[in-house]
């Protein structure tokens, strides 16, 4: 039985869509989440991943045609025959509209979010893949993750001898291809070159982040349903922190002149731009700079290869109330002061109107992430992997330093870097941080903002 | 060894069991100076005299209701029924008398009762020669249903028949009877009522089956080898009371299950085959439990396409167990 | 004073007081379990009023150790003949662990019992008249030298397992006895709306072999009958049909209500020809009872009924979970 691939809500209040390309053919085998077409809307150009593994059975609507949400696109011959797959949630952008539901509220009643988390669902879960009570009972046996098994049965089913021969090869390898294809909701993606950081990861790690694990309850005890976009969260997380043996490290920098500087400009820039020069888009800056001298810094691990990035395309942490989006600034390195300071405004903004694309969240080659603006004075930040390092500002705070032997209250601000060290090295890292603090101090009168 | 016939496998038990035990005796319409219809009790009239080879009166209620009454004194009564088909009259003999005797008197009474009769199609019987009745009775406590596919299991199985204390109802598959042949040891054995026997080991699918159709699965089985698929073919042998552990362990094996009998499918053996599976095998399967049966229709028609499409043969077969091995 | 008929039939006056003995008991017992019944206690009754004399006239004219029989529900008299005790049927009235018959698996007037050469019956009409046939096909296989007795209602001499039965016997010559009890009604559907032709016994000729019919109130007259039957039996000439006419004098069971279907004269009437009480009148008239011995022996019979019913009633049921065991020989 063919699953129907329908025309996805591509944000709120978009009744149409139109097929800008279609990245399969007729015959093509599937996995989930390859990406099946460009579809443009009003308000999104996003690349509609399938949510089942199979052969595309045929093409319904061709390339350039507009047509309604809900309007079928495409059939996919499923594997398990999953008749109900067929009615299941249709295909949706892999960019969520509104990914985050209000935050659970201890008065809140539960009925009240439930709706939103139900919304949310289908971005991540999608049609599910329908597996027999032996799969079933064999993967939680054995800790396969089903999510990661080619099927060899019919419509590609993972079948009871699928699992038993990984069993048999000594269980699950590392979690692999399929993180690249993993849903791409929250945290940024790696660029879909073909490069698997993960694929060829030596890690031998396969414990997904959200695994089941039995934690007594007791009464009173809240129970938050996990979002898909908080699984992601978590399964990257973990991806991260298992893959990458972070190391860490921290400089302070005194940007009492940078304070200075930025408290002079604001106003004008303010009239001038429309927006609000914050100290963000100088460290942004600086870090660019020092990149560019250290591109190294701008890396990714590819277990048999360092691939040096290069773009320099900076990642933004922005938090909403409970999720954490990275959206990415592309060639942070040709843009100003003013042009990093739009660019963060405007991500930002849309993160939080939950309007993001697919391709504001990719293709990232470092991180910066700003957890002063929540006051913070110390973090030791996960690195998005693939990314070799990320470095996070601090609050910029006032202090008592020593200045050629006198006491002086400087603005202060720390900077934390946690850096892959399969990659990085504390040397290169120093130096690289010693450059930023640099360019830092070094603000003043001249700095462009232009 | 010899290499017989399936029905001379059934001749031989019963000469064996008459040889052995002066109250075996064998009774029912042509059984006699014909031979039986099919010629299953040739040669017997002249060995054992006809009194102990009995042409009855065309009466089938009579015939196994006087074997019931001889089997409880302490006989041990052979009947034939000449067609499956013509077993009707005589149901309420073997489901209210004979099956009911050892209960009913609390362990008092038995009845020793072997019925015979020939069963299935394909042999241009149309719809009274050619049932398959076994459903009709595998419901029944108290009675147990053989139907053997080999000569082996033939000879082995109808000694045991007629060995038991309680009445069993063995049905032979009439197309079997020169069809098929097979090693038969000329001595003395008996095989276990109510055991199944595993006739090919594989590891993709399972197969269950009975009867004529069991050889279409064997030979089903030999060709989906070359394409690398692996079968293992359970034979039922009995059909009751079934064996449970057989089938269970036989499913659990591939957790793919496909239950194959020319009876047709709704209220069929297969069905409580498939229950027995879904109710031990649950988290051992990995398939839906599938039947490939004779169609819902009353009985098998006479015009030879019509006969063809009722009847299961090998392609049909293979092309359900492919399926299977492909889910 | 009346010339001894027993005598004339080879019965000895002992004998005679047996029959009699044997007509009340089952007469008693019967009694007692329509008490029962209409007291709450039993679930079940099925009759053998009216029938006793044939029953017992019949018995009497068997080998208890040696003819075997296949009886039907109504052969109360009949059994205790061949050895079953008040206490036997009290037990089987009360469905408990010891009845002999079923261990109370079966409803009351199920006999069998193997000790009692009693074949275990079944409550579909005439099966077991194949099973008699059966039973004799046995004995001459086995060179024994017994008769087999099956009895039934003149309603299932219409069913095939008599006729199929019958036939088979016949032309085996199997010493086979078939005693029809003809006690006009099959349930409610009256004689002539059973039979086309004249009586039961006519439909032997059909299956070569002779048909009597007699007077079934009438002890010595159907001792008679069954006497020339079973030495018939005996002497390889074959089978007969005996039909002793009588009626029945209560309703089909406990749960049936006769005055649906038939009137209380017509009742009333067959009461006055009640066999207890005409061959109680024969013993009178040829004086081997009288009005004392006559209570004796009612006295003793009410004694065995009394401590009968009291037995079975504190006996023991089976266990639950006993329901499960044999099924199959273990």
């Amino acid at each position: 039985m063919a699953t129907k691939v329908l025309m996805p809500q591509l944000g709120e209040s978009v009744t149409e869509g139109t097929i800008s390309k279609w990245l399969v053919n007729v015959g093509d085998n599937v996995k989930k989440y390859d990406s099946l077409a460009e579809v443009t809307t009003d308000k999104v150009n996003a690349e509609v991943p399938s949510t089942v593994s199979g052969r595309i059975a045929e093409i319904v609507v061709p390339e350039g045609e507009t047509v309604e949400i809900g309007t079928l696109i495409l059939y996919i011959e499923e594997s398990g025959e999953a008749g109900a797959a067929a009615v299941a949630p249709t295909q949706e952008a892999p960019v969520q509209q509104q990914p985050v539901s209000a935050p659970v509220q201890p008065s809140a009643a539960l009925a009240a979010s439930q709706p939103a988390q139900q919304k949310a669902s289908p971005n991540q879960d999608g049609p599910k893949q329908r597996y027999s009570p032996a799969v079933m009972a064999l993967s939680q046996e054995h800790g396969i993750d089903l999510s990661r098994v080619v099927g060899t049965g019919a419509q590609g089913r993972v079948t009871r001898k699928d699992v038993q021969a990984i069993i048999d090869a000594g269980g699950q390898q590392a979690e692999a291809p399929v993180a690249q294809n993993t849903a791409p909701v929250a945290v940024s993606q790696p660029e879909p070159t073909p490069v698997p950081a993960a694929a060829t990861a030596t890690s031998v790690s396969s414990v997904p982040a959200t695994t089941r694990v039995d934690i007594p309850v007791a009464s009173g005890d809240q129970i938050i349903p996990v979002t898909p976009i908080r699984k992601t969260i978590a399964s990257r997380m973990v991806q991260s922190k298992h893959e990458a043996p972070h190391a860490w490290t921290m400089v302070e920098v005194d940007v009492t002149n940078l304070v200075h500087f930025r408290n002079q400009a604001k106003d004008e820039f303010k009239r001038k731009e429309g927006l609000n020069l914050t100290f963000l888009p100088f460290f942004i800056k600086a870090v660019v700079e020092s990149l560019k001298e250290y591109p190294m810094i701008n890396s990714t691990w590819a277990g048999d290869k360092i691939i040096v990035k290069k773009d320099i395309n900076i990642s933004i942490a922005v938090a909403t109330e409970d999720a954490l989006y990275v959206p990415v600034i592309k060639h942070a390195d040709q843009k100003s002061v003013l042009g990093i300071a739009k660019s963060v405004d405007d991500l930002a903004a849309r993160t939080r109107a939950g309007k993001l694309t697919m391709d504001d969240m990719t293709g990232g080659t470092f991180t910066v992430n700003n957890t002063g603006s929540f006051g913070s004075v110390l973090s030791q930040p996960i690195i998005n992997a693939p990314q070799a390092a990320i470095l996070s500002v601090e609050s910029i705070v006032k202090r008592p330093v020593v200045i050629n032997d006198m006491i002086a209250v400087r603005s202060m601000v720390n900077l934390c870097m946690s850096l892959d060290h399969r990659v990085l090295d504390g040397l290169i890292c120093g130096r690289f941080l010693q450059s930023v603090k640099q360019k830092l101090e070094n603000v003043g009168p001249e700095t462009k903002l232009y | 060894m010899a290499v017989i016939s399936f029905i001379d496998a059934v001749t031989m038990a019963m000469r064996e069991e008459m040889r052995r035990d002066q109250n075996v005796f064998v009774l029912g319409e042509d059984v006699g100076v014909r031979g039986g219809v099919f010629r299953a009790t040739v040669g017997l009239i002249e060995e054992f005299g006809e009194e102990r080879v009995i042409d009855t009166p065309l009466a089938e209620s009579a015939i196994v209701g006087v074997g019931i009454g001889a089997a409880a004194y302490g006989m041990r009564p052979i009947a034939e029924i000449q067609f499956a088909d013509f077993i009707m009259p005589a149901v309420n003999q073997i489901v209210s008398e004979a099956a009911k005797m050892r209960y009913r008197s609390n362990n008092d009474w038995n009845c020793p009762m072997t019925i015979r009769a020939p069963f299935g199609g394909g042999v241009h019987g149309a719809l009274y020669h050619s049932q398959s009745v076994e459903a009709m009775f595998t419901n029944t406590p108290g009675l147990k249903v053989v139907a053997p596919s080999t000569p082996y299991d033939a000879k082995g199985l109808l000694k045991a028949a007629i060995r038991d204390e309680d009445p069993v109802l063995f049905f032979e598959h009439k197309r079997l009877y020169r069809l098929i042949k097979g090693e038969v040891p000329d001595h003395d054995y008996v095989l276990p009522i109510g055991k199944a026997d595993v006739k090919r080991e594989g590891t993709d699918i399972t197969v269950i089956s009975y009867g004529l159709a069991l050889h279409f699965c064997l030979q089903a089985a030999e060709k989906l080898a070359q394409e690398g698929i692996s079968a293992h073919v359970l034979d039922l042998r009995t059909l009751y009371p079934l064996d449970k552990e057989a089938i269970a362990e036989a499913a659990s094996k591939t957790g793919k299950v496909l239950i194959v009998h020319e009876d047709n499918k709704e209220g069929g053996v297969g069905g409580e085959v498939a229950a027995i599976v879904a109710e031990h095998c649950l988290f051992d399967l990995d398939a839906p439990i599938k039947r490939l049966c004779g169609p819902d229709v009353p009985a098998m028609p006479y015009s030879p396409p019509m006969e063809k499409f009722f009847m299961l043969n090998p392609d049909k077969v293979l092309k359900a167990m492919r399926e299977l091995a492909n889910f | 004073m009346t010339t001894k008929r027993h005598e004339e039939v080879g019965l000895t006056d002992a004998q005679v007081l047996d029959m009699y003995y044997y007509m009340l008991l089952a007469r008693k017992v019967d009694e007692r379990q329509w008490l029962l019944n209409r007291a709450g206690k039993v679930p079940f009754v099925i009759s053998c009023q009216g029938q006793e004399a044939a029953q017992v006239g019949a018995a009497f004219a068997m080998e208890t150790e040696r003819d075997y029989l296949c009886p039907y529900y109504r052969d109360l008299g009949l059994v205790l003949v061949f050895g079953q005790t008040a206490r036997d049927c009290m037990l089987s009235a009360f469905a408990k662990a010891e009845d002999p018959n079923s261990g109370g698996r079966q409803m009351p007037g199920h006999f069998g019992g193997k000790k009692y050469n009693i074949l275990t019956g079944s409550s579909p009409v005439t099966t077991q008249v194949p099973h008699a046939v059966g039973m004799a096909l046995a004995g001459r296989m086995q060179k024994k030298d017994f008769v087999v007795y099956t009895s039934f209602g003149e309603g299932s001499s219409n069913q095939g397992d008599f006729h199929e039965g019958a036939n088979f016997a016949g032309v085996h010559k199997l010493p086979v006895i078939f005693f029809c009890e003809n006690n006009k009604y099959a349930i409610s559907v009256p004689i002539n709306k059973q039979l086309a032709c004249e009586s039961v016994a006519d439909r032997a000729i059909g299956y070569g072999f002779p048909g009597v019919s007699v007077d079934g109130n009438d002890p010595i007259e159907v001792y008679r009958v069954t006497k020339e039957a079973v030495e018939r039996a005996r002497s390889g000439a074959g089978p007969t049909l005996i039909e002793a006419v009588m009626y029945r004098l209560v309703p089909h069971s406990s749960d049936d209500d006769d005055r649906t279907y038939r009137t209380r004269e017509e009742v009333e009437e067959a009461k006055k020809k009640d066999p207890l009480i005409q061959f109680a009148t024969y013993l009178k008239e040829v004086g081997l009872l009288d009005e004392n011995t006559e209570a004796d022996m009612l006295a003793r019979v009410q004694l065995e009924v009394d401590e009968a019913t009291e037995y079975a009633e504190n006996a023991p049921y089976p266990s639950p979970e006993s329901t499960l065991t044999h099924v199959y020989g273990e």
